[in-house]
C-alpha cells in the first residue's frame, strides 16, 4: 500500500471542496477543516476525449517553457530609426495599426482618424477628404503591429516615415518596434489628425526622436525590464499609470541627452516634453512587454497567451501553440472615468495595442501596486489587490522580477493560460484609455476593460481540435458552446 | 447659463481623485458640466475647448488646481465648487484593514492555500468533475468524487492514474465515506471502533456503519467506490487499494466488503484478495450470495453484513446482535394485518436510497413474489411508467426521473409525500414501506415533513374504511445531528413502525402479505 494513502487513514484529513456548499456545511458540522473553492461552470463543455487537455504534463511543461522565456526575455531599448528601414516587411505604403487585422469599411472612428492623421503626415494626401478617399481605395495596406514584431498604444497606427524605437532581447533573438507617445488630449493615437497634431508628430520626427535615438546610441541601450520592475514598486502598473517609469527613465536619458550635439533649445524641447508627459513611457513599457511576449510565442503545444489586442472594433488573441492565427470577438466599451464634458456614449469600444502589458503580467495585472489609479476600477486599495488576485487563477507563474510591496512583493502574475480562462470563466483585467469614438477628438477617459469571452471559446475549440489530431482521437462530436 | 472658474493654487490632486469628484458633481441638479483638474497645458486646452474659459486660466501653472462648472444659475454653479473643493478636503473614511480576503475561484489556488489539505471533495456537473479530479490526483490529493454522470472512459482512465500514483479515487458516483473520523458526503456520526468498510453503494455504507454504531462497536474508516467500480471495464480499482489499505491499517480488525453483484471474474478477484488480505472478512454482494472462499464470510444483506462483523471484532454472540422487541413489532404487525382488507394485497415501497431499495426488493421478493420498480430486480419488472404503482411496486424516488430539477428525497421530502398520498388512496395497498438515512448532510429533520403526512395518509384511509401500516427503515445512529430518538418517536406517533434496519423493515413487510 502507497505511503500516501496510509498517511491518509492516520490523520484526519483537511478537504478542500469543490462544488456542493452542503457537504462543505456537512464536513464543517462534524469540526473538519473545510477549504471551499467558488467553483463556476467552464466558458465551454469540452469535449469529452479531450478533457485530459486540462492537466496534460506535456502542456504544462510547454507553458513552464513560455512563461520562463517570458519572463527571461530581457528588453533593451537601443536606439530609434525610421520604420520603413527596420520594420520586417514594412513596405512604402503599409500602415500598421493596433489589434487584429481590419480593413478600413470596419474600422472605428479613432483609427480612421489615426489612418487620415497618417496619410496627411506621409503626404498621401493633403486634405482629409482626399485621405478617405485614398483609403476607401486601397492607397495603402493594412496590417497588425502585432504581425510586424511592433506594438502601439490606442490606434497604434505606424506609417513608413514614423520614427520608432528599436528594442531587442539581451536574453534571445526577437526585436520589437513601437512609435513615439504624443503626449494626451487631441493625439494621433487617438483619432485625431488637425494641423497640430500633424504638426507635433512633425516635431517628434525631427527633434524628439532623433536626439533620443542619440542619446540611447551613447547610453549602449536602456534596459526596460529594470525600469519597470522598479516603477512598479513605485506605484506604477505601466499602462495606465507611467509617472514612476516615465521619471526613472528620464534619469536615464538625460545626461546622455544633454552630451548630444544639437542646440540646448532642443535638447530642453525634448526634456520638457518628456516632463510634461506623464505616459511618455507607456511606448517603451509596450514594446518591453513586446519582446517578452513574442520570445514566449510559437512554443508547440502550448496554451499561454501571447497577444491580447484591439482594434477599436475587434478583441484579438494569440496562442503560444497556435501559430499566428487571431481569434476575435467584439471589444467591448470600458468602464471608466471621463474628462470633462464626456461621458459612456462617447466612449469607442476597446482599442489599442497596450493590452500587450497585462499579456507579459503587469498592467492590469498590476494593480495591486497602483493604489494611485484603483478609482478606474470603482474603488479602494482592496478591490486593486483583489483585481491582481483574480489573476493568479488564470496564470502560469508569478514574475521573478515584477514584484508587488502591497502583496508581501509576491511575484505578479504571468503568462495566461488559455485553458484556465476557460475553466474558470475569469478574463483578464485590462487598464485601457478610452477614445472618443469619432475621429477627431481624441482620449475622452481610462477605465478598465475585459476582453470578449468568444476570443477564448473560438481559441479553445483550435487548440482542442489540434490536441485531438495530435493524440490520434477523432473528435467525437462539435464542442458546445455554453455561453 | 453661467460659467464660475475657482483656482486652487499650489494643490496637488491625483489625475484619478479629480475625475471621480467630478463624477460625483456632475450629478448635481442643475450642474451641466463640471470640471476637476491640474492646471497642465494640455488640460486648459480641454478647458478651452469645453467652452469654460477665462482669462486667468492663461496664468495658472500644472500645479494648480482648476474647478470650473457650468450650471443653471450662479447659486448652483458656486455650490457645486464649494462641494467639489470640500469632497477633495474631506477626510478619508476610517475603515477596517484592508480586507482582500477572498474564496479561491479555482482548485489549484486552493490546493495552493491549503498545501496541507489531502483530499480533494468534487460535486461539480458530471462532465466537468474528471478536469478537477485529475488535476486534484496529479497534485497529489485523494478524491472523494461525488459526481454522476463521469464517462466510464474517464472512470478508468483516472483510476488508472490514481493507482499510478498511489492515491485513492473514491467515486464517481460516491455518496459517503468515513476517512479517520471525518464523514464526506452523506454520512452518519458514527463511533470508531475496529471495523473498515469499502463500499460501492453510499447507503449500503451508512446502513453498515450506523449498525456497527447500534451494536456497540465503531468504524475504522469507510472508504467508498463508487458504484461502476467493480465493473468489468474498471476492474475494481478502488475497492482492491480499499482492501489494501484497511489491510495496513493498525485500527481496522475487521473487513466489509459492500457492492451490488458485480461482474463474475471481478466478483472473482475481490473475493480473492480479501481472503488474502491477512484479516477477518465480510462480503456483502447484495442479494446475490457469492461463492464460498476461504476465510471470508459472506452476508446476504446489509443488516447481516453489520452483524457478522460486530460478531469478528467483538465476540459477541449472533443471537445478542438482533432487533430488541422484534416480537412485540411482529405481534403488532399481525393486528395490523389482521385489520386489512381483502383487497388490500400489495406492498410499495417509497425509497430514497437505491441501494436500500434493491435490498429490500431482494429480500421480499422471495416470499412476496414479482416486485415492480424503476430499478427492478429483472428487465421484465420495470415499471412501464414510474409514477404509477402496480401491484408490489418499489420505486427508488433518488433516480434521475424523479429529482430533474427537484431536490432529491434525502434532502427534501416533497416527492416521497406526493407519492405516499398516491398509495395511501390506492385501495389495494396492504402497507407502504420508507426508508429515512440520518446523518451530515440529510435533511434537517426529516419526520417533521414525513410525520404528519403519514399521519394524513393513514387517516385518509382509515376514513375510506381502510388501515394503512406504514413501516419504515430509520438509517442512522443516536449521535447524528437530527437526534434520532426524536426522529422515532415522531415517526411512531404519526402510526409507523420504525426499524434501525432496512432488512429488517423489509421482513416486518413481508409478514403483511405473505
Amino acid at each position: 500500500m502507497s505511503e500516501k494513502i496510509r498517511e491518509l487513514l492516520q490523520n484526519t484529513p483537511e478537504v478542500v471542496n469543490v462544488g456542493l456548499e452542503l457537504f462543505a456545511r456537512a464536513m464543517r458540522d462534524q469540526g473538519g477543516h473545510v477549504h471551499p473553492v467558488e467553483w463556476k461552470p467552464p466558458l465551454v463543455e469540452p469535449n469529452q476525449q479531450a478533457l485530459p487537455l486540462f492537466n496534460d504534463p506535456t502542456i504544462a511543461a510547454a507553458n513552464q517553457e513560455a512563461v520562463t522565456r517570458m519572463m527571461r526575455a530581457q528588453p533593451v531599448v537601443i536606439g530609434v530609426a525610421q520604420a520603413r528601414d527596420v520594420i520586417p516587411g514594412m513596405s512604402d505604403r503599409t500602415f500598421l495599426h493596433a489589434g487584429p487585422p481590419i480593413d478600413w469599411q470596419h474600422a472605428s472612428g479613432p483609427l480612421r482618424g489615426a489612418l487620415i492623421g497618417a496619410m496627411l503626415f506621409e503626404g498621401f494626401a493633403s486634405t482629409p477628404e482626399e485621405a478617405v478617399r485614398k483609403l476607401e481605395s486601397g492607397f495603402v495596406e493594412l496590417a497588425p503591429n502585432h504581425e510586424h514584431s511592433a506594438v502601439g498604444p490606442m490606434a497604434g497606427v505606424i506609417s513608413p516615415s514614423m520614427p520608432v524605437y528599436i528594442a531587442v532581447n539581451a536574453a534571445g533573438e526577437n526585436r520589437a518596434y513601437t512609435n513615439f507617445n504624443e503626449g494626451i488630449g487631441k493625439v494621433m493615437r487617438m483619432g485625431a489628425y488637425a494641423p497640430e497634431v500633424i504638426d507635433r508628430l512633425r516635431w517628434i520626427s525631427h527633434v524628439l526622436a532623433p536626439l533620443i535615438g542619440q542619446a540611447l546610441q551613447r547610453s549602449g541601450g536602456i534596459d526596460l525590464r529594470n525600469i519597470i520592475a522598479q516603477a512598479l514598486q513605485m506605484g506604477d502598473e505601466c499602462h495606465n499609470r507611467n509617472k514612476a517609469a516615465t521619471s526613472l527613465f528620464y534619469r536615464e536619458i538625460a545626461p546622455h541627452l544633454v552630451e548630444c550635439d544639437a542646440p540646448a533649445s532642443d535638447i530642453a524641447a525634448v526634456l520638457r516634453f518628456i516632463h510634461s508627459n506623464d505616459h511618455f513611457f507607456v511606448n517603451l513599457a509596450m514594446v518591453a512587454a513586446k519582446v517578452m511576449a513574442d520570445a514566449a510565442h510559437g512554443i508547440p503545444g502550448s496554451s499561454l497567451v501571447t497577444t491580447l489586442s484591439r482594434n477599436g472594433t475587434e478583441f484579438g488573441i494569440r496562442i503560444s501553440g497556435l501559430g499566428n492565427r487571431w481569434f476575435t470577438g467584439p471589444a467591448n466599451v470600458p468602464r471608466g472615468l471621463y474628462f470633462p464634458g464626456f461621458g459612456p456614449d462617447d466612449a469607442n469600444p476597446d482599442i489599442g495595442d497596450s493590452a500587450i502589458t497585462e499579456t507579459a503580467g503587469f498592467g492590469g495585472f498590476a494593480l495591486a501596486g497602483a493604489p494611485a489609479i484603483v478609482q478606474f476600477i470603482g474603488g479602494t486599495p482592496a478591490d486593486a489587490v483583489r483585481a491582481t488576485l483574480e489573476m493568479y487563477e488564470i496564470t502560469v507563474a508569478e514574475h521573478e522580477v515584477f514584484r508587488i510591496p502591497a502583496l508581501d512583493f509576491r511575484g505578479t502574475p504571468v503568462g495566461i493560460d488559455l485553458r484556465a480562462v476557460i475553466r474558470s470563466g475569469i478574463l483578464p483585467v485590462i487598464d485601457t484609455g478610452i477614445a472618443h469614438r469619432e475621429p477627431g477628438i481624441g482620449q475622452v477617459g481610462a477605465g478598465i476593460v475585459r476582453p470578449p469571452v468568444r476570443c477564448f471559446t473560438e481559441a479553445y475549440r483550435t487548440f482542442e481540435q489540434q490536441y485531438l489530431v495530435q493524440r490520434g482521437a477523432v473528435p467525437t462530436s462539435q464542442t458546445r458552446r455554453t455561453v | 447659463m453661467v460659467v464660475r472658474v475657482h483656482v486652487e493654487p499650489n494643490a496637488y490632486f491625483d489625475s484619478v481623485a479629480l475625475m471621480a469628484v467630478a463624477a460625483t458633481v456632475n450629478r448635481q441638479p442643475g450642474v451641466e458640466l463640471a470640471a476637476l483638474l491640474m492646471g497642465t497645458s494640455a488640460n486648459l486646452e480641454l478647458l478651452r475647448d469645453s467652452g469654460m474659459w477665462e482669462a486667468r486660466l492663461e496664468e495658472v501653472s500644472p500645479n494648480d488646481l482648476v474647478i470650473a462648472v457650468r450650471a443653471t444659475d450662479e447659486a448652483t454653479a458656486t455650490a457645486a465648487i464649494e462641494q467639489a473643493l470640500q469632497r477633495l478636503r474631506a477626510a478619508t473614511p476610517v475603515r477596517q484593514p484592508m480586507d482582500t480576503v477572498t474564496v479561491p475561484r479555482t482548485l489549484r489556488s486552493a490546493l495552493r492555500a491549503a498545501p496541507q489539505a489531502r483530499i480533494v471533495a468534487i460535486s461539480v456537473p458530471g462532465p466537468y468533475a474528471p478536469i478537477e479530479a485529475e488535476e486534484a490526483l496529479r497534485s497529489g490529493r485523494h478524491v472523494f468524487l461525488f459526481s454522476d454522470n463521469v464517462p466510464l472512459s474517464e472512470e478508468v482512465r483516472l483510476k488508472r492514474l490514481a493507482q499510478e500514483l498511489g492515491l485513492l479515487l473514491m467515486g464517481p458516483d460516491c455518496g459517503t465515506a468515513f476517512i479517520s473520523g471525518l464523514g464526506l458526503g452523506f454520512m452518519n456520526a458514527v463511533r470508531r471502533g475496529p471495523i473498515g468498510i469499502v463500499a460501492a453503494a453510499g447507503t449500503g455504507l451508512q446502513q453498515v456503519a450506523s449498525l456497527v454504531d447500534w451494536f456497540g462497536s465503531g468504524v475504522s474508516h469507510g472508504i467508498g467506490t463508487g458504484g461502476r467500480d467493480l465493473d468489468e471495464h474498471v476492474g475494481g480499482v478502488t475497492m482492491l487499494a480499499g482492501i489494501d489499505a484497511l489491510a495496513a491499517d493498525p485500527a481496522t480488525e475487521v473487513l466489509v466488503l459492500v457492492s451490488k453483484p458485480p461482474a463474475p471474474q471481478v466478483a472473482q478477484r475481490v473475493l480473492q484478495h480479501a481472503a488474502h488480505c491477512g484479516k477477518p472478512v465480510v462480503v456483502c454482494f447484495i442479494g446475490q450470495p457469492p461463492e464460498s472462499v476461504e476465510n471470508v464470510r459472506l452476508a446476504g444483506n446489509l443488516t447481516e453484513a453489520a452483524r457478522l462483523a460486530v460478531h469478528l471484532a467483538t465476540g459477541r454472540p449472533l443471537d445478542e446482535l438482533e432487533l430488541p422487541g422484534r416480537n412485540e413489532l411482529a405481534a403488532r404487525l399481525a393486528a395490523q394485518r389482521a385489520a386489512l382488507g381483502p383487497g388490500q394485497r400489495f406492498l410499495r415501497g417509497l425509497y430514497s436510497g437505491g441501494t436500500l431499495c434493491d435490498e429490500a426488493m431482494q429480500i421480499l421478493a422471495p416470499r412476496i413474489g414479482d416486485i415492480r420498480s424503476n430499478v427492478p430486480l429483472r428487465a421484465d419488472l420495470r415499471l412501464t411508467d414510474p409514477h404509477r404503482s402496480q401491484d408490489h411496486t418499489f420505486v427508488d424516488l433518488g433516480s434521475d426521473e424523479f429529482t430533474v430539477g427537484r431536490p432529491h428525497p434525502m434532502i427534501d421530502q416533497t416527492i416521497r409525500i406526493e407519492r405516499l398520498f398516491r398509495e395511501a388512496a390506492d385501495p389495494t395497498v396492504a402497507g407502504i414501506v420508507l426508508d429515512v438515512v440520518l446523518g451530515y448532510g440529510a435533511a434537517a429533520d426529516p419526520a417533521a415533513d414525513l410525520a404528519p403526512a403519514i399521519q394524513e395518509a393513514r387517516r385518509s384511509a382509515e376514513r375510506e374504511g381502510r388501515s394503512l401500516p406504514v413501516i419504515v427503515a430509520l438509517v442512522g445512529t443516536r449521535s447524528d445531528p437530527q437526534d434520532y430518538e426524536r426522529q422515532r418517536r415522531a415517526l411512531e406517533a404519526a402510526g409507523a413502525i420504525v426499524v434501525p434496519s432496512n432488512a429488517w423493515a423489509a421482513e416486518l413487510a413481508a409478514q403483511l402479505v405473505a
